[in-house]
């Protein structure tokens, strides 16, 4: 079988192993065409997609823009800021206008939590989630684990520290998902402000030093404090978090033993991460880049290959 | 449900006729200068590694062997129930201006040659290409190819499908059945 279980990708919390491992194998298959002199295949010829962003993004839009045009898929792009949405129209009819156009996918990025799930019950377009408010971004964890098994040779056994702001990242929440469901173990860091209560419910590990979860884990994955979503104060400053919880050149060499850094972006640099970390040899950084278009790729084309 | 098997080729037959595959590439290839071989993922491969071994050890001279794969460019995306899994492609030399000599085992409707074909310009542009097959089933393209180099041509029904059992595959040995689906 090389089939989804499902029709939408809304969440990692929805799919499974099976369904991971087949992605990471057909975006293995990407990679390789994504570095060929002519990096496009007629996959997706006879296929419309509309990138729906109600939120700003950077590396999303343009990693699944690219991601689509290397398949040839017919592209359109949206977002809110210059949209009818400021004139009062429901998400609904914006998108039932959409796909009135005659568009088979959609990926969207909304502000509100299950804002996709919701549109998965009225719409038939295969739907992406590119991120919905602080709940998932089931895209990124993809191309996470994608990075870890690529550099590690696999992602089952290893210890994966998630470092930052959990409470406000739904990129924590999708990588513990896709982590636990690839057999890792799973360690979360931060200011105990930002830590979500209950969260050793989902079977990780609880840190509040980020030395001892330096120590302990071969993968570090540093998120960004997301100011945007804080509508109190958590910490007292930026610069007392950085003093806590930043990590330097300085802390990392003295674990003594070489650990893998990874970063969703965009990184504030000086923030959570130094820049000698950031450049270093340790930062998978760019890497996890490249793999998104990669993994992106391989989820469109599934999800469009069962829709026929 | 009767299951007909007919045996079209055993093992000594098959390295006879791969000898004369060898033969007929080094009567137009001669030294091999500006040839590279490509196997067609995911069962060409083989072949193209035996012919590519043989290949070698008569003329004595390094021929590039890549592997193609083309999934990507197949027409039946969305039109069967699930999509066809991809396999590696590798092609670790340039193509740009060399003979290309596409090798698969079973040439049928085509579809996968016309697939290759527009796969294979991904790397760049031939100065030539031909096609070799093991096994040529007649009278049922649905697309205008044709093999430059034939092991054995053969008539059979659309209710028949050819099976190859290499050793490098992992069977015992080298056959290639006819077999009855009805």
């Amino acid at each position: 079988m090389s089939k989804l279980s499902q029709k939408h990708l809304l969440g990692i919390k929805d799919i499974t192993e099976k369904d991971i491992n087949l992605i990471f194998e057909t975006a293995e298959n990407f990679k390789e065409v994504i570095n060929r002199p002519i990096k496009k295949v007629p996959s997706l010829r006879d296929i419309t997609i509309a990138n729906i962003f109600f939120e700003n993004s950077t590396r999303t839009r343009l990693s699944f823009e690219l991601a689509e045009k290397r398949l040839s898929a017919d592209v359109v792009n949206f977002s809110a800021s210059t949209s009818s949405v400021k004139k009062g129209e429901t998400l609904l009819d914006t998108v039932n206008n959409i796909l009135a156009m005659k568009v088979d996918m959609v990926v969207m990025r909304h502000s509100s939590p299950g804002a996709p799930h919701f549109l998965s019950r009225h719409i038939s377009a295969n739907i992406i989630n590119a991120g919905d408010g602080t709940h998932e971004h089931p895209t990124q964890a993809l191309l996470d684990a994608f990075s870890i098994r690529e550099k590690l040779g696999g992602v089952g056994g290893k210890k994966v520290a998630i470092i930052g702001d959990i409470l406000h990242s739904r990129v924590a929440l999708s990588n513990i998902f896709a982590l636990k469901k690839l057999g890792a173990e799973v360690m979360v860091c931060g200011p105990p402000t930002l830590l979500p209560k209950y969260i050793n419910e989902l079977g990780v590990k609880v840190e509040l030093d980020v030395k001892k979860a330096l120590q302990w884990c071969d993968v570090a994955n540093v998120l960004r404090i997301q100011l945007e979503r804080q509508q109190i104060r958590y910490f007292p400053s930026l610069r007392e978090y950085s003093l806590y919880y930043g990590i330097n050149k300085r802390l990392l060499d003295s674990l003594h033993r070489q650990i893998v850094i990874m970063h969703p972006g965009p990184i504030n640099r000086g923030v959570e991460l130094s820049s000698d970390v950031a450049d270093s040899d340790h930062s998978i950084i760019l890497d996890q880049v490249e793999n998104g278009v990669a993994v992106r790729m391989a989820v469109l084309y599934l999800l469009a290959g069962a829709a026929g | 449900m009767t299951k007909r098997k007919k045996l079209i080729f055993d093992s000594d037959l098959l390295d006879l006729t791969i000898s004369r595959l060898c033969q007929q590439l080094i009567e137009n290839h001669a030294d091999f200068s500006d040839t590279v071989i490509l196997g067609l993922q995911p069962r060409g491969i083989y072949l193209a590694e035996q012919i590519h071994r043989k290949l070698e050890k008569d003329t004595r001279k390094t021929i590039p062997l890549g592997y193609l794969d083309v999934t990507f460019h197949r027409d039946d995306f969305r039109r069967r129930e699930t999509p066809v899994k991809a396999s590696q492609t590798r092609i670790p030399f340039v193509i740009e201006g060399k003979k290309v000599v596409l090798v698969d085992d079973v040439l049928y409707t085509g579809r996968t040659v016309r697939a290759a074909l527009d796969a294979m310009i991904a790397f760049g542009r031939p100065a030539k290409v031909e096609l070799l097959v093991l096994i040529d089933r007649k009278y049922s393209r649905d697309l205008p190819v044709a093999a430059d180099y034939i092991g054995k041509a053969v008539n059979t029904l659309p209710s028949e499908r050819v099976l190859v059992e290499l050793e490098a595959q992992g069977h015992e040995h080298n056959r290639i059945w006819l077999i009855n689906k009805d």
